[in-house]
């Protein structure tokens, strides 16, 4: 009796699994099948057409290595979407990641009055949703000059991102004992040496898992990038976004694979460190 | 003494400066602009007359009351029925099992998974041409596309509170297992030694056990699916409308004048999601204090 209701267990888990990796297959699908006609449920032939659409793989018979050089160097649109979220993501976790450092480190080690108060205003962008404060910035940026920039870009995306890169890495700080700073400091090391040799090496697994987070975060931003982007600047979810909406399943299919790619990539790399006890956790919630 | 707190004042500065313009700046000055204040069309008066008309005005107020009425139905039922999958794939999962490994990938690969291409795996799959439609086809469960139900871009947000299940769940997921993990089984079996059934070492033992975590987890799920825009715009219909979608739209407006309604509509939003905070963080402390 009790075997065969652990099995009916396990046979529900198996389900669940199918039924959660389905969007994913429909995706394979649509992306390599370019005629996938209702109600096929195997398309009758597998397909490029999407990618070469797209400009990312060349048409047959110029499939050669200078083929895919030449084709990608006359800057596509989803390559150049694809440059423009790397490089948005880089920049903003390498930043975020700068001026978090110092105020995780104070955050994490010293007690201070309002030091609450300050950790309540730092993770208040991570509790309102986007739409409430956008629209007031979109306005501000247009009169400051940032709108409809990459630098514009960059700033906004640093409001989400600020507080889980802070919050991660106080946590990072809170377990850090400052004792061997001063045992470095007292043995001849300059402040240079001791941050590199000292502090760096302890916190740095932590700060990598902020920093995949911050990228993430940025990464799959799409309101923030669209309303400060002003049409302007175009990354990936704008892609995405559009195609959708324009409704061509295979053309949405393949840059989506491309989109989620680094995603499952990162988690794959991270798994050991996603935990509900780490405050990057709740990151996730709002990709 | 005085150079620690130089220290703390600058390392906190730079965040709290970012947090402070763009953040709660934006906010504010959303807020001026939805009191009609907009320097830009020449108008200096301040008034509520944008919150009234968005939410009293003939032309508004039935597209606002439904809208709030389905921002309200989607949170409950996507972050209630996520909590409920994750915790009975959480408490199945936990045993050891053939490809066990791989199904606890499955299980949260929706959490580094963005929002869109969740939303765009849902039309793929639940369309009336998707790939259970496809299914249903070939097992001669209905005839033309036509037959089978909408489930994306219907009027009850069905398809919205999929996207958000399907996403949300790995969250849940994930948060559970590291608390039943942190837990071990010894309530369990001390429970068990005791003579209490499945049911009542459900009831009784592991659920009061994650509440706490699956509440809180809950809080941000229902924030979030709230104020999120994304999801709703890809999946929603026209009327009713989820709120974000509303307000967003309402802003992008070429008529200037509604603008003020489209900050109104945001403010609005904020509004209830932060009494759902403050309400939360109420419940926790009062329950702190009583225990």
């Amino acid at each position: 009796m009790n075997n065969n209701l652990k099995k009916i267990n396990i046979y529900a888990i198996y389900l669940g699994a199918i039924i959660l990796i389905l969007p994913l297959i429909a995706f394979f699908i649509n992306a390599f099948s370019f005629r996938w006609f209702y109600p096929q449920v195997i398309p009758k032939e597998l397909s490029l057409q999407a990618w070469v659409r797209l400009k990312l793989i060349p048409k047959p018979g110029q499939r050669t290595f200078e083929g895919f050089i030449e084709l990608w160097a006359s800057n596509p649109a989803v390559i150049k979407a694809l440059l423009n979220s790397l490089s948005i993501g880089f920049l903003v976790t390498i930043v975020s990641i700068i001026i978090a450092l110092p105020a995780a480190r104070v955050l994490g080690l010293l007690n201070f009055r309002f030091k609450k108060l300050i950790i309540f205003i730092m993770v208040s962008p991570t509790i309102l949703p986007p739409i409430a404060f956008v629209l007031g910035l979109n306005i501000n940026f247009i009169s400051w000059g940032f709108s409809g920039n990459y630098f514009g870009v960059c700033l906004v995306h640093l409001v989400p991102i600020m507080p889980y890169v802070v919050l991660t890495m106080t946590g990072i700080f809170a377990n850090y004992n400052p004792d061997f700073e001063h045992q470095a400091r007292t043995l001849g090391a300059n402040k240079t040496r001791t941050f590199l040799l000292i502090t760096l090496p302890a916190i740095a697994p932590g700060m990598v898992v902020a920093a995949l987070f911050a990228f993430l975060v940025s990464w799959s931003q799409y309101l923030l990038t669209f309303l400060i982007g002003a049409g302007k600047v175009m990354t990936l979810p704008l892609l995405v976004f559009s195609t959708a909406s324009s409704g061509n399943p295979a053309l949405t299919a393949a840059i989506s694979i491309i989109f989620i790619f680094p995603a499952i990539l990162i988690l794959f790399f991270t798994s050991k460190f996603v935990s509900g006890e780490s405050g990057a956790t709740s990151g996730f919630g709002k990709i | 003494m005085g150079g620690e707190r130089l220290k703390i004042i600058l390392s906190l500065t730079p965040p709290l400066l970012i947090i402070f313009t763009l953040f709660f700046g934006g906010i504010f000055y959303g807020f001026l602009q939805s009191l009609g204040y907009q320097p830009a069309i020449g108008k200096y008066e301040i008034n509520f007359s944008a919150y009234y008309n968005v939410m009293f005005s003939e032309r508004y107020a039935k597209l606002f009351w439904t809208g709030l009425g389905l921002n309200l139905w989607v949170s409950f039922a996507s972050t209630f029925l996520a909590a409920v999958f994750a915790l009975f794939g959480a408490l199945a999962i936990r045993k050891t099992f053939f490809a066990k490994t791989i199904c606890n990938f499955i299980y949260s690969l929706n959490l580094p998974m963005p929002h869109l291409v969740v939303a765009v795996g849902i039309i793929f799959v639940f369309s009336q041409s998707g790939l259970l439609a496809r299914f249903a086809s070939q097992i001669g469960l209905i005839g033309s596309p036509g037959d089978f139900p909408v489930l994306v871009k219907d009027k009850y947000g069905l398809g919205i509170i999929l996207a958000y299940i399907w996403k949300e769940a790995a969250f849940f997921f994930i948060i559970l297992m590291s608390v039943l993990q942190s837990l071990g089984e010894n309530f369990e079996e001390l429970a068990q030694s005791l003579g209490a059934n499945r049911w009542q070492r459900f009831r009784y033992v592991i659920l009061p056990l994650v509440m706490p975590n699956l509440f809180s987890a809950s809080i941000i799920v229902f924030a979030f699916s709230f104020g999120a825009y994304e999801v709703p715009a890809l999946l929603g219909v026209i009327y009713p409308q989820m709120l974000p979608v509303m307000a967003f739209e309402f802003f992008l407006n070429p008529d200037l004048n509604a603008r003020s309604e489209g900050m109104a509509l945001s403010i609005i939003i904020a509004i209830i999601v932060m009494i759902l905070v403050v309400f939360y963080f109420w419940l926790t402390q009062a329950k702190i204090r009583k225990d």
